[in-house]
């Protein structure tokens, strides 16, 4: 039997009179990757900021493992098990990856200073073991600065990993990347269900999002317009739809 | 030699290094163009009593620059708390814990409101802080009336008077000593604390910080708090001194201080900085008029001289910068 490990129910959000998100209605299983599809501005981003935290809806519901829950942080989300990989990566640049990695959720002693010493000590193990990371020219004092696209992903997946999260969304993670280091963050979706985790995976590219994922969800303009499971159908049938709701106008058509 | 320049330490510390050395030249100088000053006791502690005045709040200031934002509005802190705590001071017959009570909490208070203009109203600090530049000052003069408070009879031999500015040994300023202490309580907190790790990732970016769960606003407004509180406590170390208030006390500290920060090292574009670079930045701003004397040069070569040090100061540093990117 399928376990339920997010639901949202009826999510509308607004930016001053400009309706992002209506009327959202998406539920996602344990160990289920559900990839959201859709044309810029069609509120991907905006919807994952709302399951993470970042945005409050305007309203609506969000059920987590069963129980409501009202996200009003960041922070929240993340001790509740729901962990972002971000476009942005959301890396500091300047600072050094045993400060990023664990940035918002430091190991620290009663009066609030780092533990810098085991900080230091399981950023290498995210670097080595959950990234693995093996060019000795990124150590754990090597900063955000100096690593490529791929790299920045891997920290972020690492992270993620690390704090062992049941919900893992990644907003457009093979964005920028080379074909080798688009490989391995596909790898890593594929991964996840293994480990029985749940994603929700944004991308543009329908190749990559239709290996990776088991249901596909198509946003446009705010709205859930068409949901359709893996063997509903086929990659092919998949990028003809997209096509055909480019062509019936329910998709707003890039000029 | 070269694997001591590509060393860890060296790489890590290139700011801190680069500022010293600055420093070293600049004092090597004094000492060889003024040897019968610098080789004598009285010039240092003239440096030890006078420093600790801006460079608290410049060790202070340090963590709002690093946040990418800028506090012009301290000068007129310290002349708001300076005249609180003089009045209450003389008010209450020199009730120390009263007058040092109200004081660091107004100075909190009005740092309250620039982190509040710059979070909730989103003004730039810049803007909002010329504001309460002007407000502060101007609640001083309507209030003293354009005149001073005397603070001598209540304070003057008293033991918070010994505690704050006394000479220990008859030699070292108490000052001096409180500055030291706060230097490395600030530097411990400034890298080590969750607070001075948060204060780095909002100044190096603040999209990727929230994301990261750390509460932007929260961050700068107790940043802006610190320096209010920061600014009260230098004031008090100032009245203290001078066993007087003046209605302008304060106001000639915003470029030395925001000079010693930058000529630090810390990075107007946030997200970098260094409490030892801002300590040697007081050490070498808090010398350069005495030394310009000393040298034998007349007090007209003072600000050019301390333009030249600035200046050159943020090139070397931009362009390190640049080589690391």
């Amino acid at each position: 039997m399928t376990e339920e490990l997010l639901q949202l129910k009826n999510i509308y959000k607004n930016f001053g009179n400009v309706k992002v998100l209506k009327d959202v209605n998406i539920k996602i299983n344990k160990g289920e990757v559900v990839a959201l599809i859709g044309d810029n501005g069609a509120g991907k981003s905006t919807l994952i900021k709302v399951i993470t935290g970042v945005h409050r809806p305007t309203s609506g519901q969000v059920f987590f493992k069963s129980e409501e829950v009202v996200m009003k942080s960041v922070a929240q989300s993340r001790k509740m098990g729901i962990e972002a990989v971000y476009q942005e990566r959301a890396l500091c640049d300047q600072q050094e990856l045993w400060r990023n990695i664990f940035a918002g959720r430091e190991i620290t002693n009663s009066l609030g200073f780092l533990d810098i010493k085991k900080q230091r000590k399981e950023a290498e193990k995210i670097l080595r073991d959950y990234i693995g990371f093996t060019s000795k020219a990124i150590t754990v004092d090597s900063t955000v600065m100096g690593l490529s696209g791929g790299e920045k992903q891997g920290v972020a997946f690492g992270r993620s990993l690390y704090f062992d999260s049941d919900l893992i969304v990644l907003d457009e993670p093979t964005m920028g990347l080379s074909i080798q280091e688009t490989e391995k963050v596909l790898n890593f979706v594929k991964g996840l269900k293994k480990k029985n985790k749940s994603a929700i995976f944004i991308d543009h590219n329908i190749i990559h999002v239709y290996g990776a994922a088991d249901r596909f969800i198509i946003l446009d303009r705010g709205e859930v317009v068409e949901e359709f499971n893996k063997d509903e159908i086929s990659r092919e049938a998949l990028v003809q739809k997209m096509i055909q709701l480019h062509e019936s106008g329910k998709i707003k058509v890039e000029a | 030699m070269n694997n001591f320049l590509n060393s860890y330490f060296i790489k890590t510390h290139r700011l801190e290094i680069s500022i010293t050395i600055i420093a070293v030249v600049l004092f090597l100088i004094y000492f060889l163009g003024a040897p019968h000053v610098f080789t004598r006791f009285p010039i240092y502690r003239a440096f030890m009593q006078s420093m600790p005045f801006f460079g608290i709040i410049a060790i202070s200031a340090t963590f709002v620059v690093t946040l990418g934002e800028i506090d012009l509005s301290f000068p007129s802190i310290v002349g708001i708390t300076s005249l609180t705590f003089g009045m209450v001071l003389t008010a209450t017959d020199g009730n120390f814990f009263i007058a040092f009570a109200l004081a660091t909490a107004l100075g909190m208070f009005a740092g309250l409101i620039n982190g509040l203009l710059v979070t909730k109203i989103g003004i730039p600090s810049i803007v909002a802080t010329i504001g309460t530049l002007f407000f502060w000052r101007g609640l001083v003069n309507v209030i003293s009336q354009g005149s001073g408070v005397a603070i001598v009879d209540v304070a003057d031999g008293t033991w918070h008077h010994t505690l704050f500015v006394e000479k220990l040994f008859n030699k070292i300023p108490a000052q001096f000593i409180w500055f030291i202490v706060l230097t490395g309580l600030m530097q411990w907190v400034y890298r080590y604390h969750k607070f001075g790790n948060h204060i780095h990732f909002v100044g190096d970016n603040k999209a990727s910080s929230q994301m990261m769960g750390i509460n932007v606003d929260n961050v700068k407004i107790i940043a802006f708090v610190q320096l209010g509180f920061f600014s009260a406590f230098a004031g008090i170390f100032t009245m203290y001194e001078m066993l007087y208030f003046w209605p302008t006390q304060g106001s000639g500290l915003m470029l030395t201080t925001l000079a010693a920060v930058f000529v630090g090292g810390t990075s107007v574009f946030g997200g970098k900085g260094t409490i030892f670079g801002t300590f040697i930045g007081v050490l070498i701003i808090g010398s350069l008029e005495s030394g310009i004397v000393a040298l034998g040069l007349s007090g007209f070569y003072v600000q050019f001289i301390n333009g030249l040090m600035i200046t050159s100061a943020v090139t070397i540093y931009a362009l390190i910068q640049r080589k690391k990117t």
